[in-house]
């Protein structure tokens, strides 16, 4: 009797198998994903009346989120930064990411990206560190302008305020951009390459009639995977952001912790997500337009 | 066959070209020229320097020495995107972000024409290889066939002094490929552009080129027409290389100034004109001559025949239908030799162990330089 026919039986043992398999990582998605999402949603919903919390459904806490200028302030603020994080991540992981795969030898390719990753060897705390040690009044920059008298005193721009954070994300993010871009670049058959100047194109046009259009699924990609962390981001702003630096998750800290207001917090939280998806949302699409013309 | 391009003036001329990569010598010392309007092969086995040479016509590959001429114009420094070629790659390359019309017209950017004036002259592009209508399909939606003739649109567009075709045909089922070559050929004497084919199918060759140059380990073993190629061939390997060739043990001696006796083994002596020699012969050279399946047959019981004739017997034989391809051991061969036979009616055929008369004829002899 061939393996085909071996009736429902098997079918079942197989359909149990599956659940079997698929059981472990759905009780880990219920658990630890899907049971919090839901908590923070019915917490955003709830509010709270001094010490206990009040479990009427109420629209209170997004009412003032999005009424009061200091909540307002600090989304969009998030939004900017994480804006100015992801472009400036982006732009400098193309050029890297376009380095290595098209003018390194082939053999040579693994150990480029393997050095790129060395700055994960290092906890992302040490490396916050790092750039306030690099960043600061009397830090590594400073001094080194200020020796080749290139300033007269220290600049203090760079530390404490927004700025700090973009060049520490930006930093911290890099290789997650440079991967994706350097994937897609490596998935580029080069012969569209050659038929561009074949066909009467420069180096500089070919770059933008083939390379781009055809690295955008990457570059989709890396945007989305520095914008999304990004946003949520507490740590960095607390060490280098300064008053001037503080983002969204910072506030939701506060409120749950300091503040004993979970509701807020769990409504700011909400919101905070509902914003990383529109701009998800739109990124997604953008991919799928570039994606069409693709096998 | 007379060639009727030997007067057409030279559209490619290389001087002495020499390529290495690194310690390895790709082309070494390449000098041929390339008429205006001719349909020109480079053939060989993978890894003879075929490729290479297209690819340093195209420009994507400098010289290391030597010189290339295109339409009279010194090539040095002058960039692929700058040179009066194009190219139809072996993965045709067609860009997968662009439509049909947009990869066809993609040279034309720079072209000074109008919007309408660019799609009218892609329609009529796509129309000659075949695609009328295809514009608007997504480049991603066609077969095999299809993209070959869209990179062949997009390469005839700007109309080159030459067109390059890196093994075109090879990504094609046989069928296809059948139909591509006779449409290849039909498209080239349209245009009358100069095309430069590479291959490694000899046939392909011989049935779409006007003239071949066989190439192996870097050097151009033999440039000629196909007939040539095939009758005459210079050298022991691109006999073996062009159809199938009967290699014999062979010595030969000059007995007056226009006659050269060969002793070939199994067949046995013949005379032999002087045109039947390659350039730079001389008797020592000789170790072996060639012949052709097809020059011989197997006579019948019985019939008579004016050409030579010698003896041996069938060991064995492939039916191929219309053929029968024999392997015939001539008394005093060391080795049995192939010879074709047309299956005629009234003509059955041998069997194994049948005892053979082998009728051959001295000028199908093939001496090597």
């Amino acid at each position: 009797m061939s393996d085909g026919n071996r009736g429902p039986g098997f079918g079942r043992s197989e359909a149990a198998q599956g659940y079997l398999l698929v059981a472990t990582p759905l009780a880990y998605a219920l658990l630890l994903l899907a049971a919090p999402l839901g908590a923070i949603l019915l917490f955003s919903f709830w509010s709270q009346d001094y010490l206990t919390i009040d479990t009427a459904l109420t629209l209170k806490n997004y009412r003032e989120a999005l009424s009061d200028p200091l909540y307002r302030q600090l989304l969009l603020r998030s939004l900017l930064i994480s804006a100015a994080v992801t472009t400036a991540t982006v732009l400098a992981a193309f050029p890297i990411a376009y380095y290595v795969s098209f003018h390194v030898a082939p053999e040579r390719k693994a150990m480029w990206i393997f050095l790129i990753t060395i700055p994960f060897w290092t906890s992302y705390l040490i490396r916050v560190f790092l750039w306030k040690v690099i960043l600061g009044y009397n830090g590594v920059f400073n001094t080194t302008l200020l020796g080749l008298g290139i300033i007269d005193e220290p600049l203090t721009f760079i530390l404490y305020n927004a700025n700090a954070v973009v060049i520490t994300l930006a930093h911290a993010y890099a290789p997650f951009a440079i991967l994706p871009i350097f994937v897609a670049l490596e998935k580029i058959d080069r012969s569209l390459h050659e038929a561009s100047q074949d066909l009467g194109e420069g180096y500089l046009s070919t770059f933008w009639r083939v390379t781009l259009p055809l690295a955008m699924p990457g570059v989709v990609a890396a945007v989305l995977i520095v914008f999304i962390p990004t946003i949520g981001d507490y740590v960095t702003p607390v060490l280098v952001g300064g008053p001037d630096g503080r983002m969204i998750a910072n506030m939701i800290q506060t409120q749950f912790l300091r503040l004993n207001n979970a509701p807020m917090g769990a409504a700011l939280a909400v919101l905070t997500m509902a914003m990383v998806t529109v701009v998800a949302l739109v990124f997604v699409f953008l991919n799928r337009r570039y994606l069409r013309g693709r096998q | 066959m007379k060639d009727t391009r030997t007067e057409a003036r030279p559209i490619i001329t290389l001087e002495a070209v020499e390529k290495y990569y690194g310690d390895y010598h790709a082309l070494r010392g390449i000098s041929a020229e390339i008429r205006q309007g001719e349909f020109f092969s480079l053939l060989g086995p993978s890894g003879c320097g075929k490729t290479t040479l297209l690819r340093t016509i195209a420009g994507f590959e400098d010289l290391s020495a030597g010189r290339l001429f295109i339409d009279g114009q010194d090539m040095a420094g002058v960039p692929a995107n700058r040179r009066p070629t194009n190219m139809v790659f072996q993965s045709y390359a067609i860009f997968p972000h662009l439509s049909v019309a947009e990869n066809v017209g993609f040279g034309l950017r720079r072209s000074g024409l109008s919007r309408a004036e660019r799609a009218a002259k892609v329609e009529q592009a796509l129309a000659m290889v075949g695609l009328a209508g295809f514009g608007g399909r997504a480049a991603h939606a066609l077969s095999g066939g299809q993209r070959q003739r869209v990179a062949l649109a997009r390469a005839l567009i700007l109309e080159p002094k030459v067109l390059l075709l890196d093994e075109p045909l090879s990504a094609l089922d046989k069928k296809m490929r059948d139909q591509m070559q006779v449409e290849l050929r039909r498209l080239q004497r349209q245009v009358g552009i100069t095309f430069i084919l590479v291959t490694h199918d000899q046939e392909e060759a011989l049935i779409m080129s006007d003239r071949i140059a066989v190439m192996f380990e870097g050097q151009i073993a033999q440039l000629d027409t196909p007939q040539m190629l095939y009758r005459r061939p210079v050298t022991r390997q691109v006999g073996e290389f062009i159809g199938v060739m009967n290699f014999l043990p062979a010595r030969a001696t000059v007995t007056d100034e226009t006659h050269i006796e060969v002793d070939v083994s199994g067949l046995g002596r013949a005379v032999i004109g002087p045109d039947q020699l390659p350039g730079g012969w001389h008797p020592g050279q000789t170790q072996s001559v060639g012949i052709r399946p097809e020059t011989m047959s197997i006579l019948f019981p019985g019939e008579t025949t004016d050409r030579r004739v010698a003896t041996g017997t069938v060991e064995d034989l492939a039916y191929y239908g219309d053929m029968t391809y024999y392997e015939v051991r001539l008394d005093g061969g060391d080795r049995p030799m192939t010879i074709s036979m047309k299956n005629l009616v009234g003509r059955p055929v041998l069997e194994r162990g049948t005892e053979a008369r082998v009728a051959w004829d001295a000028r199908s002899l093939v001496l090597f330089a």
